[in-house]
């Protein structure tokens, strides 16, 4: 019951990939990490491939996340959602707000 | 109306850390009645939302270290509760006491959690909110399919 949190660089792309479950104890770590990443990196894409569990802490973040984003005109991504996570996006009508593609290894599923 | 079922009643620190471990522990109830992997991810979400709810709820007020979690199992239906408060329940008492979310005024309380209460809505079948004594949470999720051919998962009724 614990999230991993690792970031790498891909070209012009900074990759923030997170394995693990993300709820009310995990988010705040998240959010810390996340909201530094987009606040000094113009694209960022989180992979969300190895996370089985998320909730509305999670929500919270990505949308604090996109704020600051915004903010700073920078590009937010959320990639390889599994089902059940990406179900709560679009639930909430998060999924038409933040931007959210569904790939694995850059080819459409 | 007397209907029969099965309770559980759990203890936990009002601590973030132990959402987890009743989400471990709902999916197990859950698994055991029968319900479906999409049904017991909704269980997980909604019963997290509640008890993050509870922990932020008992961290503001600062006068509870508990949150008390209930488990109805009845033949066609899984009620949970959660109480932002220690002490038991009785739970006919409780639900007396109970009304739709919509209509009472401690939604307050819960909108703190943003998309949290309305996830539970979403994903459960039945929401009630009690709010005189710390907040409680009445969620149900009914059991639809497998009418037939679940003997082996049939929870056992007492007596």
């Amino acid at each position: 019951m614990n999230l991993h949190i690792d970031d790498h660089q891909e070209g012009d792309v900074t990759v923030l990939k997170l394995s693990g479950e993300i709820d009310a104890y995990t988010a705040p770590q998240l959010k810390e990490k996340l909201l530094a990443l987009v606040e000094e990196n113009p694209t960022v894409h989180v992979d969300l491939a190895r996370v089985s569990y998320m909730d509305s802490t999670g929500l919270g973040v990505f949308i604090s996340a996109l704020k600051t984003s915004k903010e700073k005109e920078h590009a937010l991504k959320l990639i390889n959602l599994q089902e059940n996570v990406y179900r709560l996006f679009n639930i909430t009508g998060l999924n038409d707000v933040i931007d959210i593609e569904n790939t694995v290894r850059g080819e459409l599923s | 109306m007397n209907e029969e079922f099965e309770f559980l009643e759990m203890k936990l620190p009002a601590k973030s850390e132990f959402v987890g471990v009743l989400r471990l522990t709902v999916s197990g109830i859950a698994n055991r009645m029968g319900f479906s992997y999409e049904e017991i991810e909704d269980l997980k979400v909604a019963i997290s939302e509640a008890i993050t709810n509870a922990v932020d709820h008992a961290y503001y007020e600062e006068d509870s270290g508990e949150v008390t979690v209930g488990f109805g199992m009845y033949e066609d239906r899984l009620e949970v509760m959660v109480a932002d408060r220690g002490g038991s329940f009785d739970l006919q008492k409780v639900k007396e006491q109970i009304g739709p979310y919509h209509d009472g005024v401690p939604v307050e309380n819960m909108r703190e959690g943003g998309f949290g209460l309305f996830l539970i809505d979403a994903l459960m079948d039945k929401v009630e909110i009690n709010s005189n004594h710390g907040v409680i949470v009445l969620m149900t999720k009914f059991l639809y399919e497998n009418e037939v051919g679940q003997s082996d998962d049939q929870i056992s009724t007492p007596q």
